[in-house]
């Protein structure tokens, strides 16, 4: 299952759609599971007559465990050693992301790694989240 | 941050993969999860994040006794009555380096610390102060399993 340098080259490119439609329920899950209970996620009353935004929005942390998904789909499993994000622009219900994976490096020392760029984009191509993971693979 | 005991169970791991919409069954089906190299069930990458669950004073959180910001029958604004609304803080990066991957047994203490701060003209929100902060997980053992850096970012008015 795992990666194989021998099999890879910088500019291999992995597209996952990582969510479809995203629900106010599952923000709600994410909410529940990772103990951010702050109200712009989950309360509309609060995040439109206080906060001042059109509706809830993801957490950012969601839809960086949205990216993840993608990454360690390609990756494998356990074999993750670094993964960054930036947050660019918000998400909101009803989005649709997209994970775009680029290789950009294949180091074949006595453990061999790969590096990949990871870009997230919403149904407008709007970039959501940008970083980079790096991950063990065989030789 | 500062918890002294996150202890890393199944259940909760299996609750957090569904969450981020993950069904992998490397996170919650202990047999399938014998049969990989993995060799069990490990945690997703971002589940360092639930922490926060274990984190007496993690202000995001609902605790008996304190008021709090969102609403009941009325919106309600904690700046209204004095205390500090956490609406303007967004989280603008985060990182983890994976020393080895999470697995349910393990017990976890996190210590914090303060990195660089510093500030940036917005196109929309103003002023926007950037702080980062370097927390590191370690197991029963000591061992120092997942390191975090996280950066935050405070505007002035609601970004766009």
């Amino acid at each position: 299952m795992a990666l194989r340098a021998s099999e890879l080259k910088t500019g291999d490119t992995y597209e996952e759609v990582v969510v479809e439609d995203l629900k106010r329920t599952q923000i709600v899950q994410y909410a529940g599971a990772s103990g951010d209970y702050n109200p712009v996620h989950t309360d509309n009353l609060f995040v439109t007559e206080v906060a001042g935004y059109p509706t809830v929005f993801a957490h950012g942390m969601l839809t960086m465990g949205l990216a993840g998904k993608a990454v360690t789909n390609y990756v494998g499993d356990g074999r993750l050693t670094n993964f960054g994000v930036r947050f660019s622009k918000q998400v909101w219900p009803g989005d649709t992301l997209t994970t775009n994976l680029t290789v950009t490096e294949v180091s074949t020392g006595d453990v061999p790694t790969v590096a990949v760029d990871v870009v997230t984009t919403n149904a407008d191509g709007d970039v959501v989240v940008k970083g980079t993971a790096t991950a063990r693979i065989d030789p | 941050m500062a918890v002294d005991r996150f202890p890393v169970e199944a259940g909760h791991i299996m609750m957090f993969a569904r969450s981020v919409g993950d069904y992998n069954p490397i996170y919650s089906d202990e047999e399938y999860a014998k049969s990989t190299e993995v060799g069990g069930i490990i945690a997703p990458p971002t589940f360092p994040q639930a922490s926060a669950q274990f984190d007496p004073e993690y202000r995001l959180r609902p605790k008996p006794g304190e008021p709090w910001m969102g609403s009941g029958k009325n919106p309600t604004s904690l700046s209204d009555s004095g205390g500090g609304s956490a609406s303007r803080g967004l989280h603008a990066e985060q990182h983890f380096e994976y020393h080895r991957h999470l697995k349910p047994g393990d017990v976890l203490s996190a210590a914090t610390n303060p990195g660089k701060t510093w500030e940036k003209q917005g196109r929309r929100g103003g002023l926007l102060k950037f702080s980062e902060s370097i927390t590191e997980y370690r197991d029963q053992h000591g061992e120092l399993v997942i390191t975090a850096r996280s950066v935050g970012v405070a505007t002035e008015k609601a970004a766009e």
